[in-house]
């Protein structure tokens, strides 16, 4: 019987049915991992455990053998004596009481423990796990689908539960209780002992036997609940569209199928798994019959030196030796499953973080006479500290702005290249649109100037310093990002405000989003500034998401800002006021706008058009549509 | 709720009984296992007769091969039940999801519904196996287990009823308890996935503003408020095994105590003292088992409310029972139309709107973001009801045609539109079971569709991936606008469908509509007024109201609201680029 009731019970918030497949994973090594892991952090609770462990089936061993001392050493002799005593047997019971006493504290004990050994373990890997996923790359997001990383917060830290919790401490259990009872076992009756070891291998076999074909069953189970997962999401999300085209008859139909497939598949599963059960405790019964025939021959035959009350102790120790052999056989599901859970977990562990070798920093500065001078408070003015090869006093160079692509090539993979040769160069207070269709490289290249992605060949230079030397934090926090999808938090609106800037106080968040136009709208809503978003700003429409972004990036208030703007169907109306938000913040700083309006790109200093990853055409609007080339042909929407 | 649940056990009935029937049986075997073993001892060993060995013997083997064969069948069957139990479920779900409105869909979401009949179900088909199982095992063998301590020895049996009263009710405690903080604890975790879920999607956001240690120190706090809690609900379930192992010795010394006496006395033998000892065991452990039960199905129990809601919910449409199937024309008529959403804000959506479209027209709808635009159209196909005002297609009432048939007449290209796992073809005959390939082309070729199915590598039987991401925005919509055509409608409905297009196939396909379906009522919805420039008339919509309906260069002179649209588009806010709304898609 489990411990834990909730061991094999619902993982919370997972995803029943994950498919888990166990094929090419060196289990033993990641186990080995997993342990050495728990072990470092918990030597001495384990060490507790332990001993708990060996008293409770020292003590729970005393109270079987009991048994055989309350007939043989007292029940017997009192029986035939003439006026019966029970002192003594008192006095025994006492003694047992308290040995039992220290079993049962012992016990309490060992779950105590474990249960801080296995939720701190499950702290310790999901702050582990969350504060290495911070230092990864953009590029491991993009490449991994979101679903497999969440899950293994959930379900893949689940399986260690109860690997840890249950399956360590219940093999060492069963390790002690094994020897301990085998030694007993052997010094009360070596030919049974033998009877006994027989019994307990057949066991063993039947369980190993059957966990095996039940496994390729229940492997077949999850791969059929995958299908009916996938079937479901697939068809709720289009239900819409089912009903439109009055399509539900064949829906069920097609639902009706594969429904009856997993249930057929789920049954032979459970089948199987239901007979280990029954099969089990009856091998018991047999095991017992056995014994209790053979040491009846023994006794009554005279054979051996075998008293009655040996006997009887040794038909219970025999079920104490069984019972952990075909404990442990059960176990190795879970083991299994918590290999492939751990395996997944040391996985997101062991990638490679982000990479920064800068050294130059971002710093407030002010102007003292024709130097710059750095402040600890905010002055408005930013300086870049390039500190000296020899630890001298740094040099100090004023944030204007000024950002250079020179002869950029990319790829996200090394067999495609995506950017060829680009070369842009804006002045401070410039502003640089791009322009051109789908994969032609224009949010690649914003990507390139922050740093989430490296460029292969080429440099990219901000105000002259190679933004390679730049240290990455200082040189994201030079630049205020608003994307195109909109990403806001749980939290107040004033929170997502002051997410560009954690100092900032209420009032700048007010005249942030005063200045980009968002003031009138965040006041209309029922709590104002202290309405509560939930679920990615769900409660809010596209283009008050947009410009709450738009405040973000204004409350960090950087010298150069990347703007992506939104194409997703807002009227003609918000997308003015969103427009008028983003107009607002652009004055007086160097901006990389990603155009989709004709209105911004037309008073843009510089206009890129970009097609498959080159730099086609450039210049101011006016040249452009002289020039009668693709910018005018996507501006005018006529071919040449 | 239960009742509910139950009679989705149907066929499965005679396997859901047989089950607990074949355990108790085996339960009796069981329980009376120990009574035999009591007389091989005191009948044969003790008594130095090995003829009763052997029968004693012989008897518990006989005993205990039935009980395996008992423990077998029922595990058979309770698989049985419970596995048909749950596919039972899904399609109860399934198959009233089926008869769902639309406001019946946005009621539950769609991944509400998709966590109801994946997640929930798998909690309940657990949770029923475990009731076939143990719920009958466990008080039947404590049942058994006193009345055989009963039979045995009266007086001592005092001890157990002590034992199990006292046992209960700690028990009965601290499962309580236990239950109250695991809600905690469930809602707690997902808290934390919320917290994962927000930073992986918003990587971009976190990594731009630099905020890594903002996100760490939030993630740790939830983290270690689900630690805590955690550890609160498990140290209280903890309690559990240390309380049951001193009720436990506590009777077994007492048992050894008196039972000492008793055997002196003569009142008692050894066997049935050892067998009292196997039953203390077996009824202590059977009260344990039913406190995991209780807290294992109140746990399920939230599963099986949100189960039987769906399965219960009565869809707020349905297709009248002698429904009219002939549509005449492709007529559409608005008697003063008033329309809001159930569960809404109780505002109308729509207000008080009166139209009369004749058939065959093009009609242009246009109007800012919850003007209301979905909303009117929906009304035709009875996607809803209107909440006042009847709206009549052909000449009657919709409410009086039968669903399919209106719903056929009527093909409506939503602005969500979905494709589905298969090849285009399959798609396609989603309009129609048994077009043709050259009908499917046809429809392609008016919805501009059929070049770029035919550069696909294997032209109409290329395989569309889930939610069709493999084909970009423009050519799914242009897709689904085939799909639509291939049902020959009497009415063609595009919602916002050709967004992702860009100008020169947005023109062609209206033109291509004009031309070769003149006979066909279209309605057509757009951002862009080049869209519905050419139709025949414009519905102009502003919060719910019909402020204009006439032809385009009325309106330029009439309607404030269109001249203002007008200006806007052709003034600078034109997209630039339109075709780019599939760019995320190809990132993706």
């Amino acid at each position: 019987m489990s411990r834990n009731p909730f061991s094999t019970s619902r993982t919370p918030g997972g995803r029943a049915g994950a498919y888990v497949d166990t094929t090419g994973i060196n289990k033993g090594a990641v186990l080995w991992r997993l342990t050495k892991l728990v072990m470092k952090h918990y030597k001495f609770s384990f060490l507790a455990v332990a001993l708990c462990i060996v008293v409770t089936s020292v003590t729970t061993l005393a109270s079987t053998l009991f048994t055989r001392t309350l007939i043989d050493d007292y029940i017997v002799p009192l029986t035939q004596a003439d006026n019966p005593q029970f002192a003594s047997l008192a006095q025994t019971l006492f003694t047992l009481a308290l040995i039992l006493m220290l079993g049962v504290v012992c016990s309490y004990l060992h779950s105590r423990l474990m249960i801080n050994v296995t939720q701190g373990t499950m702290l310790r890997l999901r702050t582990g796990m969350f504060d290495h996923m911070q230092s990864l790359p953009i590029s491991y997001f993009d490449s991994h689908p979101h679903g497999t990383v969440m899950s293994a917060y959930t379900n893949d830290v689940d399986t260690l539960r109860q690997m840890i919790n249950q399956s360590l401490p219940q093999a060492f259990n069963s390790l002690i209780t094994i020897s301990i009872t085998f030694a007993s076992m052997v010094a009360l009756s070596v030919p049974l002992t033998l009877v006994s070891i027989v019994m307990a291998g057949v066991m063993a076999f039947s369980t190993t036997w059957l966990g095996k074909r039940s496994r390729s069953h229940f492997k077949n189970q999850q791969q059929k609940l995958a299908e009916v997962n996938s079937f479901i999401e697939e068809m709720m999300t289009g239900q819409k569209v089912v009903k439109v085209f009055c399509h539900e008859k064949q829906a069920m139909e097609q639902f009706g199928r594969i429904n009856e497939e997993l249930r057929s598949s789920t049954y032979q599963a459970n089948r199987i798994a239901n007979i280990v059960m029954p099969v089990n405790g009856n091998l018991s019964h047999l095991s017992y019959v056995l014994i209790g025939v053979i040491g009846a021959m023994l006794i009554l035959g005279g054979h051996v030196d075998l008293s009655l009350g040996t006997l009887v102790a040794f038909l219970t120790l025999n079920k104490s030796f069984a019972r952990p052999i075909a404990n442990v056989s059960q176990q190795v599901n879970s083991v299994l499953n918590a290999s492939v859970g751990a395996e997944r977990i040391f996985r997101l562990l062991d990638e490679e973080p982000e990479s920064d070798n800068g050294t130059v920093t971002l710093v407030n500065a002010e102007q003292e006479g024709d130097r710059l001078v750095p402040v600890k408070a905010r002055t408005g003015k930013w300086a870049w500290c390039i500190p000296t090869r020899d630890g001298g006093e740094p040099t100090y160079v004023k944030v204007d702005g000024g950002v250079k692509l020179d002869m950029v090539d990319f790829g996200y993979n090394k067999e495609k290249q995506v950017l060829f040769d680009i070369n842009i160069d804006a002045m401070p207070d410039q502003k640089i649109a791009f322009v051109g269709g789908t994969g032609a490289g224009k949010t690649t290249i914003t990507n390139l100037i922050n740093r989430f992605y490296d460029i292969q060949d080429g440099r990219i230079t901000y105000d002259g310093i190679s933004i390679t030397d730049i240290s990455k934090p200082h040189l994201r926090r030079s630049l205020g990002m608003v994307l195109q999808e909109t990403h806001l938090f749980t939290g107040s609106v004033m929170d997502n405000i002051r997410y560009g800037r954690l100092d900032a106080t209420n009032q700048d968040c007010i005249e942030a989003a005063k200045l980009v136009n968002a003031d009138g709208f965040i006041r209309r809503l029922a709590d104002g500034y202290n309405t509560i978003l939930s679920g990615d700003g769900g409660n809010l429409s596209q283009g008050e998401r947009q410009l709450l972004a738009i405040a973000r990036a204004a409350v960090a208030d950087p010298p150069v800002l990347i703007l992506d703007e939104a194409t997703s169907s807002i009227d003609t109306r918000t997308e003015r006021a969103v427009q008028k938000g983003m107009d607002s913040l652009m004055r007086g700083r160097t901006t990389f706008v990603i155009a989709h309006r004709l209105s911004t790109v037309r008073n843009a200093d510089c206009i890129i058009v970009l097609e498959r990853g080159h730099i086609i055409e450039y210049g101011t609007h006016d040249k452009l549509l002289a020039m009668k080339g693709k910018y005018y042909q996507l501006y005018t929407g006529h071919d040449i | 709720m239960i009742n509910t649940l139950l009679k989705q056990v149907k066929q499965y009935r005679t396997a859901a009984l047989l089950s607990p029937l074949f355990i108790m049986l085996e339960v009796v075997l069981d329980v009376l296992i120990p009574y035999v073993t009591a007389s091989l001892i005191d009948k044969g060993i003790n008594a130095g007769h090995m003829g009763n060995v052997y029968i004693y013997g012989a008897t518990m083997l006989g005993m205990a091969f039935l009980s395996m064969l008992m423990g077998i069948l029922a595990g058979q069957y309770s698989s049985y039940a419970s596995s048909g139990f749950a596919c039972n479920l899904r399609d109860a779900m399934y198959r009233n999801i089926q008869t769902f409105a639309f406001s019946d869909i946005d009621k539950y979401s769609t991944s509400g519904l998709v966590t109801r009949m994946t997640t929930d179900v798998t909690n309940l088909q657990n949770a029923f196996q475990m009731i076939l199982r143990i719920t009958v095992r466990a008080p039947f063998t404590l049942l058994f287990s006193i009345v055989m301590c009963i039979v045995i020895s009266p007086r001592l049996s005092l001890i157990f009823v002590v034992a199990t009263v006292v046992l209960g009710i700690i028990l009965g405690v601290i499962i309580s308890k236990v239950a109250k903080t695991f809600a905690k604890v469930f809602k707690q975790y997902d808290e934390l996935n919320n917290a994962v879920q927000e930073n992986v999607t918003g990587i971009r956001v976190v990594k731009a503003f630099v905020r890594e240690e903002h996100e760490k120190s939030k993630f740790g706090t939830a983290a270690q408020g689900l630690y805590k809690l955690y550890v609160k609900a498990e140290s209280l379930m903890a309690l559990n095994s240390p309380v049951m192992n001193m009720v436990v010795y506590g009777c077994i010394i007492a048992i050894s105590w008196w039972g000492a006496h008793y055997v002196v006395g003569g009142q008692l033998t050894t066997g049935q003292l050892t067998s009292l000892f196997t039953y203390v065991m077996s009824i202590l452990m059977s009260l344990m088992m039913l406190s995991m039960i209780f807290v294992q199905v109140t746990m399920s129990a939230a599963s099986g409310e949100r189960v039987a809601q769906v399965i219960n919910e009565i869809p707020d449409i349905v297709s009248p029972a002698d429904g009219v199937t002939e549509i005449r024309d492709g007529s559409i008529d608005m008697n003063h139309v008033s329309f809001a959403y159930k569960g809404g804000s109780g505002e109308y959506a729509l207000h008080d709107i009166s139209a009369h479209i004749a058939s065959g027209e093009t009609i242009g709808v246009i109007g800012g973001t919850g003007s209301g635009k979905s909303s009117l159209i929906n009304l035709v196909s009875r996607l809803y009801d209107a909440s006042r005002g009847s709206v009549m297609v052909g000449g009657r009432n919709v409410r009086a045609y039968d669903l399919t048939a209106l719903r056929n007449a009527v093909a409506v290209v939503l602005q969500q539109n979905v494709l589905f796992g298969g090849t285009v073809i399959d798609n396609l005959r989603w309009g129609n079971e048994d077009a043709t390939l050259e009908q499917c082309r046809e429809a392609c070729r008016l919805a501009c569709a059929d070049d770029f199915i035919m550069q696909m590598p294997q032209g109409y039987d290329t395989r569309i991936e889930q939610g069709g991401t493999n084909v970009s925005g423009g050519q799914r919509q242009r897709l689904c606008i085939a799909r639509a055509l291939l049902k020959q409608p009497r009415v063609l409905v595009l919602d916002d469908s050709t967004s992702a297009c860009d100008n020169a196939t947005d023109a062609q396909i209206r033109a291509n509509l004009r031309h070769q379906a003149p006979e066909v009522t279209k309605l057509i919805i757009a951002q862009r007024i080049s869209s519905i420039k050419e139709c025949d008339r414009i519905m102009v919509l502003s919060e719910g109201r019909l402020s204009g309906f006439d032809t385009h260069d009325n309106l330029l002179r009439n309607n404030k609201i269109y001249q203002e649209i007008c200006a806007l588009q052709e003034e600078d806010a034109g997209d630039f680029d339109a075709p780019e709304s599939t760019r995320k898609e190809v990132e993706a």
